[in-house]
């Protein structure tokens, strides 16, 4: 287990590497400079950019950047906080808390829709409730994200007047409400779908014969003997699920108005705060790869035929 | 010990699916006294299987009993409610499975798995004794370093040590019969032959019955005491195992013979199979359902069924026209 996490997290680190080169100059292949304004003059920009270092060779500026990082210096902002630094702006500023907060629920909230209805619909096969659940979840993944959080803006929030349409900071419960089950929808109708086909995979496996034959009772079938082996696909899913809520999460943001990191990433972009659009690249992508991790461990302790120190995973 | 442990009498079992209802069982009667074991023998799809599965009251949808008794120590358990039937299965009768590699949950160890079939009919027994009792079932089926293995998952054992594990937990709760639904066919030949040995010698230990279903003939010559022979959801013949294979009496068992391997034939003897293809049970032939593919076929063969008659001692039955003689006791179940 302790070589396996070891590798992992030196595969982590080269996967960031990677994303970080391919972040950095992706963004510098875009023309512009986070400097040039209507009223700038050619010599204000070219003061500004050998300021901040902008004037050094791309690779130059680039090996800074991995050197900072490797002793926690994530750079300045360039221009939407001009000289607050950008580890200050994601950590203390409570924009990666606001997005963790959402994206944690609507992952909660994912599993303990998902799993249960797809239980459901595999033990009612062919019948109404099947096919009820059947509707929903099609619908729910083949909606995209932007209409559900708009389509509940208009309906709860305007026409209803039920729950605030802007959440803002999410100080009250009600705030959560409408972004968490807008960023849940899509994933607990696709984990419902994926527990259903690997329950009904499951239940026709020769070892539910076997525990039937036991003697055992359907609830002990089902629940100890089908449900964790249908687990299995749906554990592998939560590590692009993490992916989904992550980039789901800038929409839903930008919808209802939270100062999450997903809404002041897109600004980053929009502004070219490199620095700002570096780091919370490497920051995310840290998370997301922290998850599939964990995805990882769960699946060996779900499934004891995978061996995690043998192989690549 | 007299009586009977097991009487299957009329057992009707169909399967309702969307094109027509398949005959799967239609009518086969047996019994089974105590300590005896019975083989079944036939080709795939001529209902062994379904029909100890509907003993065990484990037939999946769409298939279902239409007729029939199935009495198990003087009681009809067809009879019996979802509760009762529970309590029965793993505890009074135990079943194993033809292929021991897909038959345990691959994510419980085989500790769990066996101990599990213990505590689930008996609620007061302690975990320690259940894990003291599941070990010594392991050794008692030939598996060596019991408490080790205890904790292993399925993946780290073998075919054979799997169906050896398979038996260890049908028979944990000491039950009165095994159904064992051709439990050495997915094995390799050797291993087989060593999970005969072991049912054998289990069986002499003890006094447990055995219903036998298998379509290897030498298996059933090794273990079984009785045998009968199915076809397309019918007894064929039925008898001790001696009367089947050295006085065979139904063209359909002399054709099952005649299409085995033997030892003492000649190195260029061919083995004859029996020509024509298994009855499509959604539509069975009218009359005796083996007809069509027997060489002693007759006029009536093809227009009524031939009934069960008592062809010779010790209950030796055969369902053949050419069985019917003027004198000929009836045995007819119905």
């Amino acid at each position: 287990m302790t070589s396996f996490i070891l590798k992992r997290v030196g595969s982590a680190l080269i996967t960031l590497l990677v994303v970080a080169a391919a972040t950095f100059f992706l963004m510098n292949a875009v023309p512009g400079s986070p400097f040039v304004t209507e009223k700038s003059t050619p010599e204000m920009v070219a003061r500004a950019e050998a300021k901040y270092g902008l004037d050094k060779p791309m690779v130059v500026q680039f090996v800074n950047y991995v050197k900072g990082y490797f002793v926690g210096d994530m750079g300045v902002s360039l221009k939407m906080q001009q000289d607050t630094s950008v580890a200050d702006i994601i950590f203390n500023q409570n924009k990666l808390t606001l997005s963790t907060r959402v994206g944690a629920f609507a992952l909660l909230l994912a599993i303990i829709l998902g799993i249960p209805s797809g239980c459901i619909a595999a033990y009612n096969r062919g019948n109404g409730v099947d096919g009820a659940l059947r509707v929903i979840t099609t619908i729910g993944v083949a909606i995209p994200g932007f209409v559900v959080a708009t389509g509940l803006l208009v309906l709860v929030g305007v026409q209803l007047q039920w729950l605030p349409v802007r959440s803002g900071s999410l100080e009250t419960a009600s705030a959560f409400i409408l972004p968490v089950i807008a960023l849940a929808f899509y994933p607990s109708c696709y984990i419902a779908k994926l527990t259903r086909a690997s329950m009904l995979d499951a239940i026709n496996q020769d070892y539910i014969r076997t525990a039937r034959a036991k003697g055992l009772k359907t609830g002990t079938v089902i629940f100890k003997h089908a449900l964790r082996n249908s687990l299995i696909p749906v554990i592998t899913y939560l590590g692009p699920l993490t992916a989904y809520v992550i980039t789901g999460g800038f929409v839903v943001e930008t919808t209802f108005s939270i100062p999450g990191l997903g809404k002041y990433f897109i600004s980053s972009i929009l502004n070219r705060d490199y620095p700002i659009i570096m780091g919370t690249t490497i920051v995310l992508a840290a998370l997301i790869i922290f998850m599939n991790l964990l995805v990882d461990i769960a699946y060996k302790l779900v499934d004891p035929r995978i061996n995690l120190s043998k192989g690549d995973e | 010990m007299n009586g009977k442990l097991l009487e299957v009498k009329n057992l009707q079992v169909s399967f309702f699916t969307s094109v027509g209802e398949v005959k799967a069982v239609n009518g086969i009667d047996y019994s089974l006294g105590y300590n005896e074991v019975m083989g079944i023998v036939g080709e795939s799809g001529s209902g062994k299987s379904v029909e100890a599965y509907a003993i065990m009251g484990l037939l999946q949808s769409p298939g279902r009993v239409v007729g029939g008794n199935v009495l198990f120590q003087g009681e009809d358990i067809l009879n019996y409610d979802a509760k009762q039937m529970t309590d029965l299965r793993g505890n009074k009768i135990s079943m194993i499975f033809q292929n021991p590699m897909t038959c345990l949950n691959p994510v419980y160890t085989i500790g769990n798995q066996l101990s599990e079939a213990l505590t689930c009919h008996n609620k007061d027994i302690s975990k320690a004794d259940a894990k003291a009792r599941a070990i010594e079932m392991l050794e008692f089926v030939g598996i060596n370093n019991a408490d080790k293995r205890f904790a292993q998952y399925p993946h780290e054992f073998s075919g054979g040590m799997r169906q050896r594990a398979m038996i260890a937990m049908a028979l944990i709760c000491d039950p009165k019969l095994l159904i064992a639904d051709e439990p050495t066919t997915a094995l390799d030949v050797t291993i087989q032959a060593q999970i005969i040995e072991l049912m054998k010698d289990i069986q002499k230990k003890t006094d447990m019955s055995i219903v036998f279903i298998t379509h290897n003939l030498g298996v059933v010559a090794e273990i079984c005491d009785k045998v009968t022979v199915m076809y397309a959801g019918h007894v064929m013949e039925q008898g001790a195992v001696n009367d089947i294979f050295y006085n065979p009496q139904h063209p359909y068992t002399r054709g099952l013979l005649r299409s085995m391997p033997r030892l003492d034939s000649e190195s260029h003897a061919r083995m004859i199979p029996i020509e024509g293809t298994p009855v499509d049970l959604l539509d069975p032939p009218k009359g005796c359902s083996f007809g069509p593919r027997c060489e002693h076929c007759m006029k009536i063969c093809l227009r009524n069924d031939p009934p069960l008659v008592q062809i010779g001692e010790n209950g030796h039955l055969s369902a053949c026209w050419l069985h019917v003689r003027h004198g000929a006791e009836s045995k007819e179940a119905k």
